[in-house]
């Protein structure tokens, strides 16, 4: 371990923060995204007809079985060619992410749903309610609660993965750290500092996932 | 044979007589924060004697049999058992827990083992007997209380009365010098509940030292000597069983009794 | 889009053995990672159940430190950090004459950040068991250590197999990120033969369903382990 000049610190944060920027962008989307198609592909697992249902079920546990490094060069490579032409890093890497946490939300979605009773069901129906209506009032309310942590929690698990970038040399917050760590020769200090940050970011959150979950536990 | 037939045909010694205690409760109270759960609780139950302890829910009735065995802690007094002091700090617990036998109310028999091995652990692994010697008063008692049969089962693959002897079975395999029983019969379909209280009738007619938490009060008309009535943490009646049954002394009682008898 | 397709280069030399090459390493580092995570995560859980405050501190701080830090970071602390921060003498060791730094690096990396995930289903495990089996124990004269040795710990490990597959599938996933350490293994041999041939689909067609057939294998022997240790009555899985 050699000197270590805080000024040096101050000269490379507008590099850091633009990388800690892209991976928050990064993280933001991906959810949005990994939601959106993660819930679509809970429905057609939980109500699709069977090739549907299959269809899902075969999306997930593909994706499931797979390294999302992986993942991340399959699209790093196809996007380009799919679309024709060069494009950066950032949307393939997006893509990468909203293909491969669908296929994770939609695991948590399906079990969060599947974890209310079938008899409430029967006791919404029974009461007049339609199918729809015996959904939106009685069986999400119930699978939400329940799921809402899990999908917070594999929201700070994506967000440590958006790292994984770093094998695409997309500039997150994990890459900016290793260029400079590389590039002023001061590997221990600034890797540190990426472990204080990260630590940081995701023990607070998971503290505040562990907070709503007890609170929802006990009205 | 009815229950109180079993307990008629026994031998009782006189109550006069005097026996030494082997459970010997002196003014212990304990409280969770600024709950109290028991406060200021004696009785003592002499070497053969089978005394039933009940109350409402919530009374601390369970609490207080566990602190015999040192499974709650309590705050003041003392309980002796066989001479030996529960709360001292010097007190090798798992050697007086290894001589009480206790019987819980959802049965906690340990679902990897079979019904043998349930009966077999803590004989081998506690007091060291061999493997042969454990399984040979495993299967005494299993005939004893009826299930001769079932050695190889896993609990799950039993009725719940079925597992409650069981788990009496486990708890007499260890030789104990009293048996303490919370609730053994709550969880259990009423079909199932005679098979239990004969095997603990049995028991009593022994001579073996019983205190036991129950709501049957066939079970503590008949077969126990006296009856404790706990309301609030506090012990409001101890008396022979005839007496608590014919004349309650507290209102609490006289309610609790009106209630319990009428369903 | 023009893309010269040739799965013959799956066939050819070297770029078969690459692939190989790369399957053995994916073993070797998830079957030793695992090992590890298996024995630290164990205690870890164990000591979050225990009677004793400290004991569970120690076992939280150890789940929350390992699982709020990314695992490529953590890979790269182990490999670039941690022989610095150590005294020379073992620093210079590990820089200059221990075998495999690469491989070393992701077993202990993946293996202690594996453990702290064992660490939550084991506590989970066991703490789904229930007080009145850890009363039931006490109250038998069992020891503490005696009552998880023959009870908690038989029924636990039951309880958490089925997450504990899921973990070890986590474990050959993870393994990929050793080439970020420049340990080559299926994912990263897969790459290079794309940088080597431009057969970049082919290559990584042959890594993935590589992948899908090691989980499938995985899935398949750990449920027939599942049925084998099945508690008779209980626990009776589709
Ligand atoms: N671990 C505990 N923490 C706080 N209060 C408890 C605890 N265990 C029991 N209690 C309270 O102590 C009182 C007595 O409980 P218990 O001995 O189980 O009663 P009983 O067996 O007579 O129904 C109850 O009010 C119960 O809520
Ligand atoms: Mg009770």
């Amino acid at each position: 371990m050699s000197d270590f000049d805080p000024d040096l610190l101050k000269a490379v944060a507008p590099f850091l923060w633009d990388g800690l920027l892209t991976s928050f962008g990064l993280l933001l989307l991906a959810m949005a995204g990994g939601g959106l198609l993660g819930s679509l592909l809970a429905v057609m697992r939980i109500a699709g007809p069977r090739p549907i249902a299959a269809l899902a079920a075969g999306y997930v546990n593909g994706l499931r079985s797979v390294p999302l490094i992986m993942v991340i060069f399959w699209f790093y490579l196809l996007v380009p060619l799919v679309i024709g032409r060069a494009i950066g890093a950032f949307t393939s890497a997006l893509v990468a992410f909203v293909i491969f946490e669908a296929a994770y939300y939609a695991e948590i979605i399906r079990a969060g749903i599947q974890s209310v009773p079938k008899q409430q069901l029967a006791a919404a129906l029974a009461s007049g309610l339609g199918p729809l209506q015996a959904y939106r009032f009685v069986i999400l309310p119930q699978a939400v609660r329940k799921m809402l942590p899990i999908l917070l929690s594999q929201s700070i698990a994506l967000f440590q993965d958006t790292s994984l970038v770093y094998v695409v040399g997309l500039h997150d917050f994990m890459t900016a750290v290793s260029v400079t760590a590389n590039r002023e020769g001061h590997l221990v200090e600034f890797y540190l500092f990426a472990v204080a940050i990260y630590f940081t970011l995701c023990f607070a959150a998971s503290q505040s996932v562990q907070l709503l979950n007890r609170q929802s536990v006990s009205p | 044979m009815t229950i109180s037939a079993l307990r008629k045909a026994s031998p009782i010694a006189p109550a006069s007589v005097e026996r030494p205690a082997t459970i010997e409760i002196t003014r212990i109270s304990k409280s969770y924060g600024a709950l109290e759960v028991l406060n200021d609780c004696s009785m003592s139950i002499r070497k053969g004697e089978a005394v039933v302890v009940c109350g409402p829910s919530g009374s601390g009735k369970s609490t207080l049999l566990k602190c015999v065995n040192g499974l709650e802690t309590f705050q003041s007094g003392s309980i002796v058992v066989d001479g030996v002091s529960v709360g001292d700090r010097n007190t090798d617990l798992t050697r007086l827990r290894s001589r009480i036998g206790m019987v819980f109310q959802h049965f906690e028999l340990y679902p990897h083992l079979s019904v043998l091995e349930n009966i077999t652990l803590a004989q081998v692994k506690v007091l060291r007997r061999s493997k042969t010697e454990a399984s040979e008063k495993g299967m005494t008692l299993l005939r004893r209380v009826g299930l001769g049969d079932k050695a190889g089962c896993h609990p799950a693959q039993l009725s719940g009365g079925q597992q409650q002897r069981v788990a009496i079975a486990r708890a007499l395999a260890m030789d104990p010098i009293a048996m303490l029983f919370d609730e053994p019969t709550s969880a259990l379909d009423p079909e199932m509940i005679k098979d239990v209280l004969e095997v603990m009738t049995e028991l009593a007619r022994d001579g073996m030292t019983m205190m036991v938490v129950t709501h049957e009060m066939g079970f503590a008309r008949h077969v126990a000597d006296r009856v404790v009535f706990m309301d609030d943490g506090r012990i409001l009646e101890d008396a022979p069983s005839s007496v608590f049954f014919a004349q309650p002394s507290t209102e609490r009682a006289r309610i609790f009794l009106s209630k319990i008898l009428r369903q | 889009m023009s893309y010269r397709w040739d799965w013959s280069v799956l066939v050819s030399e070297p770029y078969l053995g690459w692939l190989l090459a790369g399957l053995g390493w994916t073993l070797l580092v998830a079957g030793a990672a695992w090992v590890l995570a298996l024995a630290v995560g164990v205690t870890v859980g164990v000591l979050r159940t225990l009677p004793n405050r400290a004991a569970r501190t120690l076992g939280t701080a150890y789940v929350e430190t390992f699982r709020n830090i990314p695992l490529l970071l953590q890979l790269f602390v182990w490999y670039f950090v941690l022989p610095e921060l150590l005294p020379a003498p073992i620093g210079n060791w590990i820089k200059r004459e221990l075998p495999l730094p690469e491989y070393w690096t992701a077993v202990i990396g993946l293996g202690l950040f594996t453990a702290a995930r064992v660490a939550e289903q084991t506590r989970a495990g066991i703490q789904a068991i229930g007080r009145g089996q850890t009363l039931a124990a006490a109250a038998s004269g069992l020891t503490l250590a005696q009552s998880y040795r023959y009870i908690l710990l038989p029924i636990a490990a039951r309880n958490v197999l089925p997450p504990l597959t899921s973990e070890f599938l986590n474990v050959v996933k993870n393994s990929s990120l050793a080439l970020t350490i420049g340990l080559l293994e299926l994912t990263g041999q897969s790459r290079q033969i794309e940088s080597a041939t431009f057969h970049g689909i082919e290559a990584f067609t042959a890594a993935t369903l590589t992948y899908v057939v090691l989980t499938t294998a995985v899935i398949l022997v750990l449920r027939a382990v599942e049925r084998l240790v099945a508690i008779p009555g209980l626990m009776a899985r589709a």
